[in-house]
């Protein structure tokens, strides 16, 4: 018999009945709840008149909308503010765990699953937010979900699933000083393709995966699916382990050896069979920027924006056209002459504790560049910012020239007040460079933390390397 | 569920890859709590020359005339032609949902993101996928027929172009059971609550900790 892979282990813990094909229901272990895409899911449970399988399973906070400032005052756009109160009341008149906005605990909920020990290994993990793939860092399987297939885990706590394919990306060797997590997932991203892992679960394994801290692993699997892939996921081992003790949601006691000897399993057997395996050499990445609206469309610091006619692919040159106008850029203009407007550090993507202070490292004794109009700090969590402020980080921000902000999506996608202006130029720690994704005619480029402090700094973007 | 069985319909032709939901609905109308009204602003930064906003009148809006869906020739279109990678991104199925409520019943790409793919059978949209030589002829057979219509038949997976030329394609039989008896998944799942909980007696067994009291 040949060996599983991690995504095999977990798939096979977690099937309640197979159906006819390779269709599976599957358990689901823990569900994260926001209010962007769960109204109408709560909704069509009161229409059909059922009741929750398993309410103690799901963990409700709000996110996408919360202001990131003044929040004493509330939201002020009275449609964020339904939608968030509508939130309130679908999940306390349930008995769901959850954390309001005036809550420490409350942030963004693919930050705070992980920090409340709320996401464990082993688990499947599942929320109506493409970018849910980040609890995979944790060895669990973890998938983004329609709001008709969140309903579906809500009432009978399973999702029906298909199989998907088993992809390997190897990140082998070390990375260079200076090179960071996102880095290393934007250089994937760029070779893979924005669906190279499509129909795939994407396991991240390789010596500079295993060097990450969970923290990193979290932003690699954050941004699986703009690989294309719904589940990333990283192997267990001691790092994993060592981040989950002590949480609050964790086991503990009796439970947590038990748990800790069944997660000490969680990884591919030395003979596992992958449909796809890719590797990638760690030592060649450099600091990557994205140059168009796609996050495949990354270039090296060093390098230059590409020209879309040598593409070789009519219909990739028409979208590279496409994006090099939107973003208001010429083929072959070298990185660094890019000039910034907007900084956004954040996200669920960037927007932990050690982003913050990779960031802090690079601010600290320096200003905020003149052409630069705003450079915000959005931290994860309640929590995260906390902790930020006892480290004193808040005050280097501050004294920088940037802003410090209240936890939450924020400039990712632009639902609160946070916002670019048509034809600004953000560098920005998110995940998706999408057209508008910012606000309307807002041009993203997608960096590491550290890298968008050193364009804040810089007024343009500029190799992190290069400043010490 | 709507079923889907058989349609008859224009196509109207989207001439782009990668097309994410970003695009299809962006973000300021996700804060609605319903499931309709998403129609009017489907692909809304590319439809209208002018910033959209939640609960304005979109009819009084400046329409981008370069834009497909705004040409007189695909109006009334059931059918979207796509290029690869359709609806990557966001999970959001207000993509999905803006695209039923404008009209829509079926896309035809080369390939779609998986989300999207799985949000569509939730709603009686069909996702077909055709390979991307026979897509580019249909790109072309569209752009130079006005009226151009394409029958999709799910019981018999084909799709027939005016001339009689036929495709089939491929198609989940669980999904496709689902969408031509426009079944509701949670129900049929429900049928096997006492496999649920056979599951969650042995599980919490093995591993007690996913179970606290």
């Amino acid at each position: 018999m040949t060996g599983k892979t991690l995504y095999d282990k977990l798939w096979d813990a977690h099937v309640v009945r197979r159906e006819d094909d390779d269709t599976a229901l599957l358990y689901i272990d823990r569900h994260l709840v926001h209010e962007v895409t769960s109204p109408q899911a709560f909704e069509g449970l009161r229409l059909a008149g059922r009741q929750p399988w398993r309410t103690n399973t799901v963990l409700a906070v709000p996110d996408h909308n919360v202001p990131t400032t003044d929040r004493d005052r509330g939201i002020a756009d009275p449609v964020s503010r339904i939608q968030v109160e509508t939130l309130q009341d679908n999940v306390t008149s349930l008995g769901i765990t959850f954390f309001p906005m005036s809550d420490v605990r409350q942030g963004i909920v693919h930050v705070i699953g992980p920090e409340q020990g709320a996401t464990l290994p082993g688990m499947t993990v599942v929320c109506g937010d493409s970018h849910t793939s980040t609890h995979g860092a944790f060895g669990a399987l973890s998938v983004g979900i329609g709001t008709s297939e969140v309903e579906h885990v809500l009432a009978t706590q399973c999702l029906l699933q298909k199989k998907m394919k088993n992809m390997l990306v190897s990140v082998d060797g070390k990375v260079g000083p200076g090179v960071t997590a996102k880095d290393i997932v934007l250089a994937i991203i760029g070779e893979i393709g924005t669906a190279g892992g499509t129909g795939c679960a994407i396991e991240f394994g390789g010596e500079a995966i295993r060097d990450l801290s969970m923290e990193g692993r979290m932003t690699v699997c954050n941004m699986a699916i703009e690989a294309g892939a719904r589940a990333g996921m990283v192997a267990v081992d001691q790092t994993t382990i060592d981040y989950v003790k002590d949480r609050p949601y964790a086991p503990r006691g009796e439970h947590w050896e038990q748990a800790v000897a069944a997660w000490r399993e969680l990884k591919s057997d030395p003979d596992a069979k992958f449909d796809h395996v890719v590797h990638i050499d760690a030592a060649g990445i450099q600091p990557q920027v994205s140059w168009g609206t796609s996050p495949e469309m990354v270039a090296p610091i060093g390098g230059r924006v590409p020209d879309p006619a040598l593409s070789g692919d009519a219909v990739k040159t028409r979208g590279m056209e496409r994006a090099l106008e939107y973003m208001g850029l010429q083929a072959g203009m070298p990185v660094t002459d890019i000039q910034v407007d907007k900084v956004f550090i954040g996200s669920c993507t960037n927007g932990r504790l050690e982003d913050i202070r990779a960031a802090a490292q690079v601010v600290k004794g320096r200003r905020v560049a003149e052409n630069v109009k705003l450079a915000m700090v959005v931290p994860g969590s309640g929590l995260v910012k906390q902790q930020a402020e006892q480290e004193g980080l808040d005050k280097v921000f501050l004294e920088a020239g940037f802003e410090w902000r209240d936890p939450g999506c924020s400039m990712c996608l632009a639902m609160n007040a946070d916002r670019l202006e048509p034809g600004e130029r953000c560098a920005s720690t998110s995940n998706r460079n999408f057209e508008g994704r910012q606000g309307l005619g807002g041009r993203t480029h997608l960096v590491s933390p550290a890298m968008a402090a050193a364009a804040a700094v810089a007024g343009h973007f500029v190799d992190v390397r290069d400043m010490n | 569920m709507e079923k889907f069985q058989r349609l008859t319909a224009k196509v109207a032709p989207l001439d782009r890859s990668n097309v994410d939901t970003d695009a299809i609905i962006p973000k300021q109308y996700l804060k609605s709590v319903k499931r309709t009204g998403f129609g009017p602003t489907l692909f809304d930064d590319w439809r209208y020359l002018d910033p959209g906003e939640p609960g304005m009148d979109h009819s009084q809006r400046r329409q981008n005339p370069d834009f497909v869906l705004n040409d007189p020739r695909y109006q009334g279109a059931q059918v979207l032609l796509a290029r690869k990678n359709f609806g990557c991104g966001s999970s959001r199925e207000h993509a999905v949902w803006a695209l039923t409520d404008y009209g829509f019943r079926a896309v035809i790409a080369p390939s779609y993101a998986d989300i999207f793919f799985s949000n569509s059978f939730k709603n009686g949209l069909l996702p077909l996928v055709l390979d991307e030589a026979i897509v580019d002829q249909l790109f072309n057979e569209v752009l130079a027929e006005p009226g151009y219509q394409l029958t999709v038949d799910l019981e018999a997976q084909t799709v027939e172009t005016p001339s009689g030329e036929r495709f089939s394609f491929q198609v989940d039989p669980f999904r496709r059971h689902c969408l031509l008896n426009g079944l509701d998944d949670i129900g049929l799942t429900l049928q096997h609550a006492d496999d649920i909980r056979a599951y969650e007696q042995k599980r919490g067994a093995e591993a007690p900790w996913l179970f606290p009291a």
